[in-house]
C-alpha cells in the first residue's frame, strides 16, 4: 500500500503542547516539510523564542537554541556567523518579535543577516494567558485591554512587514495566513522561499504568518479561523512586501 | 636611577600623549620598567590632556603620578593645576611661548623653553611637544639620551615615517635651549 | 625584552583573545573600553574572524550566546552600565552552561555614573549579578601583562567548567600602557559534544536551553552546576602575597588599588611597620583559605577598594570575623592615593598596637 501522507522527518514524535485548534502545529509542520524537501535537516539550527513556541526545540529533530525573550535574531546572528554553511532560523511570536525584540528584528534585517525568520502573528500574548500584543487589533478585547484596544491611550498595532519594507537590508518579506487550505499552501511556498533564500545567500527573509489563538480569543477553533479572515487579514493584508530576487530579475 | 615620575600636561592636540609614549618606549628599549597612563574621556577633545609616565629600575606600583619628579606644562591651566604637586627638588619644564607667568615655587628647578614659538619659527609646527621633550632629556640625566631614533620608530606609525627626521630635529633643538 | 611591546590594557585583552583562538567578538561602544572593539574591528577581518558592532549591549551578549552555543570561543566587552544591560544574557549563559568571556572595564556608578575608573561592580561580578542561582569566574588583572594572560586563562576556565569568565578591570587598567609579552597561547581545549553544529544526520539533536519547567529537574540542574562550582573553588583560586611572611597587618586589594597599596606598604615598611598585601587574582573563587590563615597571625586587615566597601564583606566572611577589618576607599571614579592608604595603615597600626 502506498504511503500518501506521513509525518515530516524533521518533526520528532513528541506530542505538541499547543491548545486544541492552535495553528502553531500547522506552521511547525510547514517548516518541517520545507526542511525535509530542501534536504537541510542535518545542517539546520533553530532558535526558539519565549512565548507559546518556547519549546519548539522539542518538536524539531534539528539542533536548537532557546533564546531570551526577543533576542532570537541576535542569537541566530551568532549561530550563523559561527558557521555560515549552516541554515539558521528563528521561530518567534508577536510579543517576542514585535515588542521586546523589535530592535533585534530591525537590526538583523538592516544587516541583511542571512537568516530565516518565521514570525507567528496571532494578535495576542498566548503563553501568559491572553494579554494585549503589539499586533492586537484596535478595539480587540484582551486581558490587559479589557475594554478593547483603545488607540488613543495605547496606540496602534505594529505592522511588521510594512515596517521592515523600508529597511534596505531586508531581502524578502511576505505575509501569509494559515486559516484555510489555499492560504496554507501559499504559506508553505513563502516559507520554502525564505529558506531557499538563505541557501542562496540572499539574506534576511521573514515570513509573517497570521495565526489563530482560539483559547485566548475565547472562540471555537472554527470561529477563530473566520475571525482571522474577517478581522486580521483586512488590517494585515497578505502578500509579498519585499523580494530583492524579484526586483533583481525585473531590472 | 631609581624611579622618575613624570607628568606631561597641556591641551588636547599638543601631542602630550605622544611625547609620553615616546619616553615610555625609550625606557622599554633600555630594559627599564615603564608605565604610561593617559587622562581619558571627553576632556581629550580640545580640553586638557595629561599623561603619567614612570621609568624605573624596579617594578612599578601605582601608575598614577600625582607627585611628579618632572612636570612638563604646555599650557597655563596645567601649570596652575600641577605646580604645587611637584616634589621638592623636582623639575618643571614650561612652554614659555604659551605660559606668560613664572613658576612661583623656589624649591624646584625650572626650565623655560619657548617650544611653541620655536616650532613655528623653525618650521617644526606640531612638534613643540618634542622640542620641550628634547630639553627634558638633556636636563634629566636619569632619562639618558640614547635610543632616540629607535624609540621614535616605535611611536611613529608607518604612514608618518617621513616625520621621523623632523622629530629628531625637534629633540635636538630642544636640547640646545 | 625584545619581545615586549607597549600596549594599552584594552588592546592587550583583544590581542590575547585572538591568541587564545577567539574569532568572534560582539560589542557596542562605551568608555573606557572602546579600544577592545576598535582593535577587534581592525584585526578580525584579517584573520577570517567576526567583529560585529551590535545594535545594543543586549544584542551583543545574545550574539555571544549564539556563537557559544556552537562551541566556539567568543567574547564581548563593555563597561559598567553596559554590563548591567548584558546581565540578562549572563544569566542565560549560566542557565545554558555556555562558556564565554566577558570583560568589564569598570567606571563609576550607579546609573550612567562617570567614566573614571572604579571597582564598584564588585558585588555585581562576584555574586552573579543577574537572576538565578549561579556563579561567574571573576579574574582581576593588576597589570597589562595580566590583562593579556588572564584573558587566555579566562577562555580556558570557561571551557573547562562551562561557565562565564569575567575579566573585572577598570578604566586605569584598560587605558594604561605597560610592556607586555604577547607570547601567549592556549593549550587547553575542551570537547563540546553538546554544541549545536547541525546533527549532520548522525546524532540526536542537541538543545541549548535554560528552561526546565519541572522543579525537580531544574533543582537537579542547579545541583550539578554547583558541583562544578565546588571544583572551581577547589582548583582555581589565584592570589598574590606580598611581604606577608611577617606581616601583622594585611592589606587586601585587587586590580589597580593593589598597586597603590604596594606603594603605601613599601613606605610603611621603611617606617618599620609590618604590613603585607594579599591580592586576590580570582575574585570568585575568593582566596578564602589564605585569608583565614593570615587571620591567625595578623592583628588586622585593611580592605582597599574603589567603592564604598564591597569586597570587605568577603574578607570578613573569609576570616570569619576573627580580626577587625578596616576599609580604605574612594569612589565615584576617584583613586585612593598611596598617602591615603599609608595613613590608614598608620591609623590601624596605632589602634591595634
Amino acid at each position: 500500500m502506498a504511503v500518501v501522507f506521513q509525518k515530516p522527518k524533521s518533526l520528532t514524535d513528541a506530542v505538541l503542547h499547543y491548545c486544541p485548534g492552535c495553528t502553531h502545529g500547522i506552521i511547525h509542520r510547514l517548516v518541517a516539510e520545507v526542511i525535509d524537501e530542501l534536504g537541510i535537516e542535518g545542517k539546520t539550527i533553530g532558535v526558539a523564542p519565549v512565548g507559546c513556541s518556547v519549546m519548539a526545540y522539542n518538536y524539531f529533530t534539528v539542533d536548537f537554541v532557546q533564546a531570551a525573550h526577543g533576542r532570537a535574531p541576535a542569537v541566530a546572528t551568532g549561530v550563523k556567523r559561527s558557521d555560515p554553511e549552516n541554515i539558521v532560523f528563528t521561530y518567534q511570536g508577536d510579543g517576542d518579535l514585535a515588542a521586546i525584540g523589535t530592535a533585534e528584528t530591525v537590526h538583523a534585517a538592516a544587516r541583511r543577516e542571512n537568516i530565516t525568520v518565521i514570525f507567528v502573528n496571532n494578535a495576542i500574548y498566548g503563553m501568559t494567558g491572553g494579554q494585549m500584543a503589539p499586533t492586537t487589533l484596535p478595539g480587540q478585547v484582551t486581558q490587559t485591554s479589557p475594554y478593547g484596544r483603545d488607540t488613543a491611550s495605547v496606540g496602534f498595532p505594529v505592522k511588521v512587514c510594512e515596517m521592515l519594507q523600508n529597511v534596505d537590508g531586508a531581502a524578502y518579506l511576505e505575509r501569509v495566513a494559515v486559516n484555510n487550505v489555499k492560504n496554507i499552501r501559499n504559506a508553505k511556498k513563502a516559507i520554502k522561499k525564505a529558506f531557499q533564500n538563505q541557501i542562496d545567500g540572499k539574506g534576511f527573509s521573514l515570513v509573517e504568518v497570521l495565526s489563530t489563538c482560539p483559547t485566548n480569543w475565547g472562540m471555537s477553533p472554527e470561529k477563530a479561523l473566520t475571525w482571522l479572515e474577517d478581522n486580521m487579514i483586512p488590517y494585515y493584508p497578505l502578500g509579498v512586501y519585499k523580494d530583492i530576487t524579484a526586483e533583481e530579475e525585473a531590472e | 636611577m631609581a624611579t622618575v615620575n613624570m607628568l606631561f600636561a597641556g591641551f588636547g592636540g599638543q601631542g602630550i600623549l605622544f611625547a609620553g609614549k615616546f619616553l615610555a618606549y625609550k625606557g622599554l628599549i633600555e630594559g627599564k620598567q615603564v608605565s604610561w597612563l593617559p587622562s581619558y574621556g571627553p576632556e581629550m577633545r580640545g580640553g586638557t590632556a595629561n599623561c603619567s609616565v614612570i621609568l624605573s629600575d624596579t617594578p612599578i606600583g601605582s601608575p598614577i603620578v600625582d607627585k611628579p619628579d618632572v612636570l612638563i606644562a604646555m599650557n597655563l591651566p596645567s601649570l596652575d593645576k600641577y605646580e604645587n604637586a611637584v616634589v621638592p627638588g623636582g623639575k618643571i619644564f614650561v612652554d614659555s611661548t604659551l605660559i606668560g607667568r613664572k613658576v612661583e615655587r623656589t624649591d624646584v628647578e625650572v626650565y623655560y623653553v619657548p617650544a611653541s614659538g620655536l616650532a613655528n619659527e623653525k618650521n617644526l609646527r606640531t612638534l613643540a611637544n618634542m622640542i620641550i621633550t628634547g630639553k627634558v632629556i638633556s636636563a634629566v640625566p636619569e632619562i639618558g639620551s640614547d635610543n632616540l631614533e629607535a624609540a621614535l620608530n616605535k611611536v611613529i606609525s608607518a604612514r608618518h615615517q617621513d616625520m621621523l627626521g623632523y622629530n629628531l630635529d625637534a629633540l635636538k633643538l630642544g636640547a640646545q635651549q | 625584552m625584545s619581545d615586549m611591546v607597549l600596549m594599552k590594557g584594552n588592546e592587550a585583552i583583544a590581542e590575547a583573545a585572538i591568541k587564545a583562538g577567539c574569532r568572534h567578538y560582539f560589542g557596542y561602544p562605551i568608555t573606557p573600553q572602546t579600544e577592545v572593539a576598535a582593535y577587534m574591528a581592525k584585526r578580525m577581518p584579517k584573520i577570517g574572524g567576526t567583529f560585529l558592532q551590535a545594535e545594543s549591549k543586549v544584542a551583543a551578549i545574545n550574539m555571544v550566546i549564539g556563537v557559544a552555543s556552537t562551541g566556539k570561543r567568543v567574547m564581548t566587552s563593555s563597561s559598567s552600565p553596559g554590563i548591567s544591560l548584558k546581565s540578562e544574557g549572563i544569566s542565560y549563559l549560566a542557565g545554558c552552561d555556555l562558556p564565554a568571556l566577558i570583560v568589564n572595564v569598570q567606571r563609576g556608578g550607579p546609573g550612567l555614573g562617570g567614566i573614571q575608573p572604579s571597582q564598584s561592580d564588585y558585588w555585581q561580578a562576584v555574586k552573579g549579578g543577574s537572576h538565578g542561582d549561579f556563579r561567574n569566574i571573576v579574574l582581576a588583572p593588576a597589570s597589562v601583562q595580566e590583562m593579556a594572560s588572564l584573558t587566555v586563562k579566562g577562555f580556558e576556565l570557561a571551557d573547562k567548567y562551562r561557565m562565564v569568565s569575567m575579566i573585572l578591570a577598570d578604566g586605569t587598567m584598560g587605558q594604561m600602557m605597560e610592556p607586555v609579552s604577547l607570547d601567549l597561547e592556549s593549550t587547553y581545549t575542551a570537547e563540546k559534544p553538546w554544541a549545536v553544529t547541525g546533527t549532520k544526520g548522525g546524532r540526536q539533536h542537541n538543545i541549548v536551553n535554560s528552561l526546565f519547567l519541572q522543579p525537580e529537574e531544574l533543582e537537579k540542574k542547579v545541583f550539578e552546576r554547583y558541583e562544578r562550582y565546588a571544583l572551581v573553588e577547589k582548583n582555581e583560586v589565584m592570589y598574590e602575597e606580598y611581604l606577608m611572611d611577617d606581616a601583622e597587618i594585611s592589606v587586601v586589594a585587587f586590580g589597580i588599588t593593589s598597586r597603590v597599596a604596594k606603594n603605601a606598604i613599601n613606605v610603611a615598611r621603611e617606617k618599620g611597620m609590618k604590613v603585607g598585601l594579599i591580592r586576590p587574582i580570582t575574585l570568585w573563587p575568593f582566596p578564602k583559605d589564605v585569608l583565614l590563615k593570615a587571620a591567625d597571625k595578623c592583628k588586622a586587615f585593611i580592605s582597599v577598594e574603589m567603592n564604598m566597601g564591597q569586597m570587605i564583606e568577603d574578607v570578613e566572611l573569609a576570616i570569619k570575623c576573627r580580626k577587625p577589618v578596616y576599609l580604605c576607599s574612594r569612589t565615584g571614579g576617584m583613586i585612593p592615593s598611596p598617602e591615603e592608604v599609608l595613613a590608614k595603615i598608620e591609623e590601624v597600626n596605632e589602634k591595634e598596637a
